[in-house]
Order: structure tokens, then sequence, then C-alpha cells
């Protein structure tokens, strides 16, 4: 590294990924006691189970390929030109391990500005793009809980976390993605790019799989099954909005030069920016993000008269309906989105229930899927004409470039999700039994956990004297 | 035109101010967070007005109170 403040610059960016990645750690640790909270006390293990796998799954498909993934695809590619070569992005580039910024003899694929940019920042970066693949993929998990087979989400959760959202953020979240360039799409902290295309991934899953058994009543009118333990809800959408901080930073990047991003601004003045290099600030952010959260629960309570499932999960929809925005909003605005968005996604919730009967456990598909499509098409309209890059010749933000992104996104998370299920279902391999789904999916592994709890406290009572 | 007043991103940070879609709104932005807040306080105490009525409608015998204070 040249010079003292390009090293501490490269270190402190490294740092600060790192935190944003421990954070970010928690919305999965939320997520778990969500989903155990919702879920019925003889399904408990393997709804722990099925999201917590899909982190080590995520992982490793995310760095055989996702990676590669987005620095890849933000052409299309045919869109706006051809696949773009990032070697320090492949699984066998020596960037993708411990590296030092030099170059040894005889080392391949790796260039002095590849190095010298990546060697620190590849790992964190990775990690923390890695964090919105498993929240993406653990998005979906909540919803269909009770009644699919835990290796059929899995298989979903790698093309939602590893391929899907990834494809879609080298489009729409990338400095150089075409939707940027050519429809002037603005999603700053994922509405679209990570929340709609999986809260379609997961419509179209429930689609597929069909209500729990016993959700809807003989005349077709839904049957309420209340978490088990609304505590542990609760706390888990507590540590959700924990975790969110970690996703907010690590949606910017935290210091960097005029000279550094390239573009058309021009003086000496440093800047956090948004991840089209776009200039904003951490302080915006932190005003939005607990505004938007503030609207959410407001409304949330009021519209579910106290329900602490629903005021939890508005509060967290009022974060994800302003996130296409909170780089630039003003923070009343984002209030009254984070007010308004999810009271229209509460009642889509329950009318689509009604009229389509799909049972969506934890209203997954509202708070994520409807919450980040409205979400990104409001900022559409509230961010006019507005930049949507540093760069000339990018399109400026407007209404039919980011409700075109919205749609895509949507569609990009359900129609790949549908196929897939159809072909697993098609092989009995989505859904477990009726038979299974009555017992509880954990009957097995409750039987042998009460086999042992007998066989040892037998032996313990023959020893009392 | 844009809703911010920005353009483009050919500018030096340092003469840039507030960057906030509908800039010289803000008292009118103050004024319906208020009613918003407010109104909140309205609509909540109206809801507890009626969910405590109906609590006590409910139980005339009290037997369901002696059970709720035997499971604690």
């Amino acid at each position: 590294m040249e010079g003292n403040l390009n090293a501490l610059t490269t270190i402190f960016t490294e740092f600060y990924y790192w935190v944003t990645i421990v954070m970010m750690f928690l919305i999965h640790v939320g997520f778990c006691m969500y989903e155990v909270g919702v879920s019925r006390r003889r399904n408990h293990l393997k709804t722990l189970m099925k999201n917590a796998m899909a982190i080590p799954l995520v992982t490793i498909t995310f760095y055989f390929f996702g990676w590669w993934i987005y620095f890849g695809f933000p052409n299309g590619p045919g869109i706006a030109g051809g696949l773009v070569t990032a070697p320090f992005a492949e699984p066998w580039n020596p960037l993708m391990g411990t590296h030092l910024s030099g170059v040894n003899p005889g080392e391949t694929g790796v260039t002095p500005t590849d190095a010298a940019l990546w060697h620190r920042l590849n790992g964190v970066f990775w990690g923390a793009f890695l964090l919105f693949s498993i929240t993406t993929a653990s998005i979906i998990s909540g919803s269909i809980i009770e009644r699919v087979r835990s290796g059929a989400f899995w298989i979903v959760a790698v093309l939602v976390g590893s391929v899907l959202w990834i494809l879609d953020a080298s489009w729409g979240w990338h400095p150089q993605g075409w939707m940027v360039k050519l429809w002037g799409y603005h999603d700053a902290y994922a509405s679209g790019v990570v929340h709609a295309i999986a809260g379609g991934a997961a419509l179209a899953f429930l689609i597929v799989l069909g209500p729990r058994i016993g959700k809807f009543r003989p005349d077709g009118t839904a049957r309420d099954i209340p978490p088990h333990n609304v505590w542990l809800v609760t706390i888990g959408l507590f540590l959700i909005f924990t975790g969110f901080w970690g996703f907010y930073a690590a949606c910017n990047i935290p210091l960097i030069s005029p000279a550094t991003i390239a573009g058309q601004i021009t003086g000496e003045t440093w800047t956090a920016t948004n991840i089209y290099l776009a200039p904003t600030t951490l302080s915006a952010i932190t005003f939005n993000f607990l505004m938007s959260l503030s609207g959410g629960m407001l409304a949330g309570y009021i519209v579910s008269k106290g329900d602490p499932f629903w005021t939890f999960s508005m509060g967290l929809c009022g974060i994800i309906s302003a996130s296409a925005g909170n780089d630039l909003y003003h923070p009343i605005q984002a209030l009254l989105i984070g007010a308004i968005v999810p009271t229209i996604c509460y009642n889509l919730h329950y009318f689509v229930e009604r009229r389509f009967k799909i049972d969506d456990a934890v209203g997954a598909v509202a708070v994520h899927g409807y919450g980040g499509f409205l979400g990104v098409v409001v900022a559409g309209f509230m961010l006019w004409g507005q930049p949507s890059s540093p760069y000339e010749g990018f399109a400026h933000i407007n209404p039919l470039g980011n409700l075109a992104g919205a749609v895509l996104m949507f569609v990009l998370g359900f129609v790949p999700t549908f196929v897939v299920c159809k072909i697993l279902n098609s092989m009995n391999l989505l859904r477990v039994p009726a038979k299974v789904e009555l017992e509880g999916v954990d009957f097995a592994l409750n039987h042998a956990f009460e086999a042992s709890v007998r066989e040892v406290g037998t032996a313990e009572k023959a020893m009392i004297k | 035109m844009s809703t911010n007043g920005m353009e483009s991103w050919a500018v030096d940070l340092k003469d840039v101010g507030a960057i906030y879609p509908f800039q010289g709104s803000e008292v009118v932005m103050v004024i319906i967070g208020l009613v918003f807040w407010i109104g909140w306080h309205v609509l909540q105490t109206r809801h507890e007005s009626a969910e405590i009525e109906a609590d006590m409608a409910a139980d005339r015998t009290g037997d369901e109170t002696r059970k709720a204070i035997d499971r604690h």
C-alpha cells in the first residue's frame, strides 16, 4: 500500500465491513428465534435446522460462484455490454485467500492493481455480500414452515441466495449495473434487490407448496395458527432490527475520495457513498432507519390492535419500504413512507390469504415482498429527476425505471423458484406426507429424545438406595 | 427538474447542502409529522378504551378471573 493515508483508509474500510458482518449475523440469530417461536412445539427442531443450515450452504456456494456473478454480470450480459472479467472473484484466484498485496513469482490471475485494491477488502466485501445472500434465502424459510421438506428449501436457498439475488444486485445494485445506467434504478438499501426478490420467491414457493393442514376451514375461510411463543418471536424480530444496522452500514462505502470515485464529483472532499458511489452519510441513514422503523411500529400497533407479531413485523416492513431511498429521504418522509406502506402490506397479506388461500406463516411475502416492491416504486416518485450515479451518461432516477425494476426483482424471484418447486414437487421432494405433517416433522427426533430420557431416568432411579 | 434540485453530481461537495427531496417544505413536514403523532395517541386511546370496556363486560361470575390469578 502506498502512503499512510491510503493504508489507513484501506484498513479502516476493512474493519468497517468486518464489523457489519458481525452485526448482520444477529439477523440470523433473530430469524432462527422468530421461526422457532412461530412454529408449533412438534416442529421446533426441523424448523431451526432448516433455517440454520442455509448459512453454510449459501456460504460455500457464494464462495464458489456467487461473488463472481456480482462482478461478471453488471452488463446483463448482452444488455449494456458483455460479460465482465473479474479474476479476483474467481474461487481459484489467490486473492480469494490470505494475500498481502504483492504478486509472487508465478502467481497467475493477479494484477498489481487488483492486488492493491482487493488484498484486504475481498474477504470482508465477500462476507458482507454473503450476509445479504443468507438474509435473502432466510426470508423465504419462515413462510413455508411445518410442512416443507428441508432439502427442498435448501436447494431454493442456494438458488435465491447464491444466484438470483446476486444477479439482480449486479444489475441494479452495482455502480455500473445496467439497470442503473439505462433505467436510473435506485434502491440504495435493497428494498428490491434483497426483499422484493425474496418475497417473489416466497410467494412462488407457497403457491406450489400449498397451505398447512387445518389452515383453512371447509368454507375456505382462514384459521389463525398462533405462534407458540410470542416472546421468542418478538425478541427474534428485535434481533433482526439490530442486525439491520449492520445491513445498512454495509450498503455504504464508508470513506472515499472524489479522485477514487473518478466520476463527475469535483474538489477534494472525501465522503461516504451509497453502493452506486453517490454521496450520502451514515447520519442520514441513522435518521431514516429509526424514523421508518418508528412509522412501521406505530402504524402496526394501530392496524393490528396491539398485536405484537404484526407490530414488530410492520416495524421491519417500515424499514424495508423506505430502504430504497433512505440515503436521500428527509426523516419525516421516511416516517410517513414507513407508516403507509406497511399498512397497505398488512391488508394485502390478509387479502391474498383470503382470496388465493396462501398460507404464509410469518407474513414474509407481505413484509419483504410487497414492502420491498412498493418501497422501490415510492422511491421512483420521491427521488424523481435526481442523478442515479456520479458517472456521466446514466439515466436519472424516475418512476418508470423504478417500477420496471421492482417488477423485475419480484419476477426474478418468482419465476425460477416456481419452476424449481414444480420440479421438486413432481419428484415428491417438496412437501412432507400428510401423516408426517400431522405427527409433526420432529416426530422421530422427539421419540428418540423421550426414549433417551426414559432410559437414563430408569438407570438413575435404579441406583437410589 | 429534480425533487432535490440536483441534476448531476458534477459538483464540489463542499458547496452542497441538504440533498433530501422537497426542500423548503420542512415546516409542513413537521406539521404532518406532529399530526401523525397526536393522531396515533387519539386512535390508541380509543382502541384501549374499547378493549378495557370489553374486559369489564367479560367474566361476570369471576370464575375466569380466579383462574387467571391461579395461573399467575
